[in-house]
């Protein structure tokens, strides 16, 4: 199998900057820019990662551990201060489900938008369209503006149109609470369809049982360093202890 | 995004700046709707706002400074403007087109921040639609405009129509490329926004659009009325007044001088300049908008 994703040896700094404004930072620069500007920290620190094609992956780690932002320099969100990222394939992420979203607008053009921002063709969005709408079980609803659905069905709209993008890597980060249990166990069914169908899947989540049932392999993030990377039981109890 | 295929590695993040637009069309035309659908939202006059807009700002204009300040030609005012009216509304609807569209893109991509955070896509997208969008917009202002020329006795010809075209693509570019410049810029210094505002007032003013040319190169003489004269926005109202307004009037007016053989390239080569310019910047601040945001 060849590699889907090589992360190596990244680190990335983060600015926790306290101007916003052009005065102050000319007044610290005239000042012989004594006194930091800025305070920095690691949120990733010499982080190298390698995932093969095919793998269901699970980030795993406290609040604050550098998970969404590893996940975030996968989708290139992010670029790294050091060390490189590079991936194979269409990378699509449920960073958040309904990022996309705009609240005015009918459940039929958020589709077809938000479909475009995940990276699918004019084509492919009225192709499956129909599909995106029956998983959602939004039905009747689809002409409506999505400022009017319940949160449960915003959320039901957007997962379905993720899962329906058929990206080679799948980034997943906290969505799986979605709407009720058995629409749930819908999307657990689907994310584990497409691991069978040989989609590589980087999932974030804290619950610890369910990336148990999904994921095969886990890493385990502290303080932007990996920690532990191997089986899922062992990082999950890992984790635990 | 483009088409990447399945059996090479590559960097994610790292887009090919404005060249990715013509692969994302698709989202580019999606992104326009959104935005006019979503402008108009509850409003009962919808739509129609873009004429009424512009017709206020045109009165008030057209009473303030043509009767009372007597830029318009009449028989007691024999030295004033054939046909001010028209000579005003063409400089408008090309200013309004530019500060709309440099406006929201300055800002279209802190608006679009919760986007930019979560998910990669080309960012150059978010301004290019801000112009995209106000061009749709300049469109019901330029029937309004091509109507009241006809009514002016509009006869013009091909070299005047290819002038509408160069002049609007001179101001779209400069928009676009200002746009990208501070739109990235806004992301680190809000500033950025009110300083294009300010821009805006001055660009009204520093092209002769309630004025005529004449006036500005009797008072700056022809050293700084050639710094004046650089000014693409002031090449692209004069390139209006040729195509729009000149051909409603006797033909006594004078044009500026080497419009065509001088003005018009450098006009276009200074959008250009700043669209490149623009999306150097761009690229150099894209890399930490996500975390800036």
């Amino acid at each position: 199998m060849v590699n889907a994703i090589e992360v190596s040896d990244i680190s990335k700094q983060f600015v926790l900057r306290h101007t916003r404004s052009i005065k102050e930072a000319v007044v610290w620069l005239v000042k012989g820019r004594k006194g930091d500007l800025s305070e920095k920290f690691h949120a990733l620190k010499n982080v190298t990662v390698e995932i093969k094609t095919g793998e269901t992956v699970a980030l795993l780690g406290l609040n604050g551990s550098g998970k969404s932002t590893l996940l975030k320099h996968i989708s290139g969100v992010m670029l790294p201060d050091t060390g490189s990222v590079k991936t194979r394939g269409r990378v699509a992420g449920l960073i958040e489900v309904g990022a996309g979203f705009h609240p005015d607008l009918s459940g039929r053009d958020n589709v077809f938008l938000n479909g475009a921002i995940l990276g699918m063709t004019e084509q492919q969005v009225k192709d499956r369209f129909d599909d995106i709408v029956e998983f959602s079980e939004i039905g009747q609803f689809i002409d409506t503006e999505v400022k009017f659905y319940s949160s449960g069905m915003y959320l039901r709209l957007a997962f379905s149109v993720a899962v329906h993008t058929d990206p080679e890597v799948f980034l997943i980060d906290e969505i799986l609470a979605v709407g009720d249990e058995p629409f749930q166990r819908k999307c657990i069914d689907k994310i584990q369809e497409l691991a069978r169908d040989g989609k590589t899947l980087v999932v974030v989540s804290h619950d610890l049982d369910l990336v148990s049932r999904i994921c095969e392999r886990g890493i385990l993030l502290e303080h932007g360093n990996v920690k532990f990377d191997g089986s899922i039981h062992e990082a999950v109890a890992l984790l635990r202890s | 995004m483009s088409a990447i295929s399945p059996s090479e590695l590559t960097t994610p993040g790292l887009g090919s700046g404005l060249r990715d637009i013509k692969q994302s069309s698709f989202l580019l035309k999606l992104l326009v709707r959104k935005e006019l659908k979503v402008r108009y939202r509850g409003s009962v006059l919808g739509l129609l706002w873009s004429y009424v807009k512009p017709g206020v700002q045109f009165v008030v204009f057209y009473v303030a400074l043509g009767v009372f300040l007597g830029l318009e030609r009449s028989p007691r005012n024999p030295d004033g403007l054939a046909n001010y009216a028209v000579y005003l509304f063409s400089g408008i609807v090309l200013i309004n087109f530019f500060s709309e569209a440099l406006g929201n893109a300055a800002r279209s991509i802190v608006n679009n921040g919760n986007l930019i955070k979560k998910i990669y896509l080309p960012r150059e997208l978010f301004p290019v639609a801000s112009v995209w969008v106000s061009a749709v917009h300049f469109f019901p202002q330029l029937v309004v405009l091509v109507a009241g020329c006809v009514i002016a006795g509009w006869k013009p010809n091909f070299v005047q129509l290819l002038a509408a075209v160069a002049g609007f693509l001179i101001v779209g570019l400069l928009a676009t490329g200002l746009g990208l410049l501070f739109g990235a810029a806004n992301v680190y210094f809000r500033d950025s926004e009110n300083l294009v505002d300010m821009l805006l007032m001055v660009a009204t003013w520093a092209s002769p659009v309630m004025y005529a040319w004449t006036m500005v190169h009797e008072k700056l003489g022809p050293g700084w009325f050639a710094i004046y004269q650089a000014n693409p926005i002031t090449i692209g109202v004069e390139l209006f007044h040729y195509a729009f307004w000149f051909p409603t009037t006797d033909g006594s007016a004078a044009m500026p001088p080497d419009l065509f053989s001088l003005w018009l390239p450098v006009g276009l080569a200074v959008a250009l300049a700043v669209v490149t310019l623009g999306q150097f910047t761009f690229r150099r601040l894209e890399g930490r908008f996500a975390q800036e945001l």
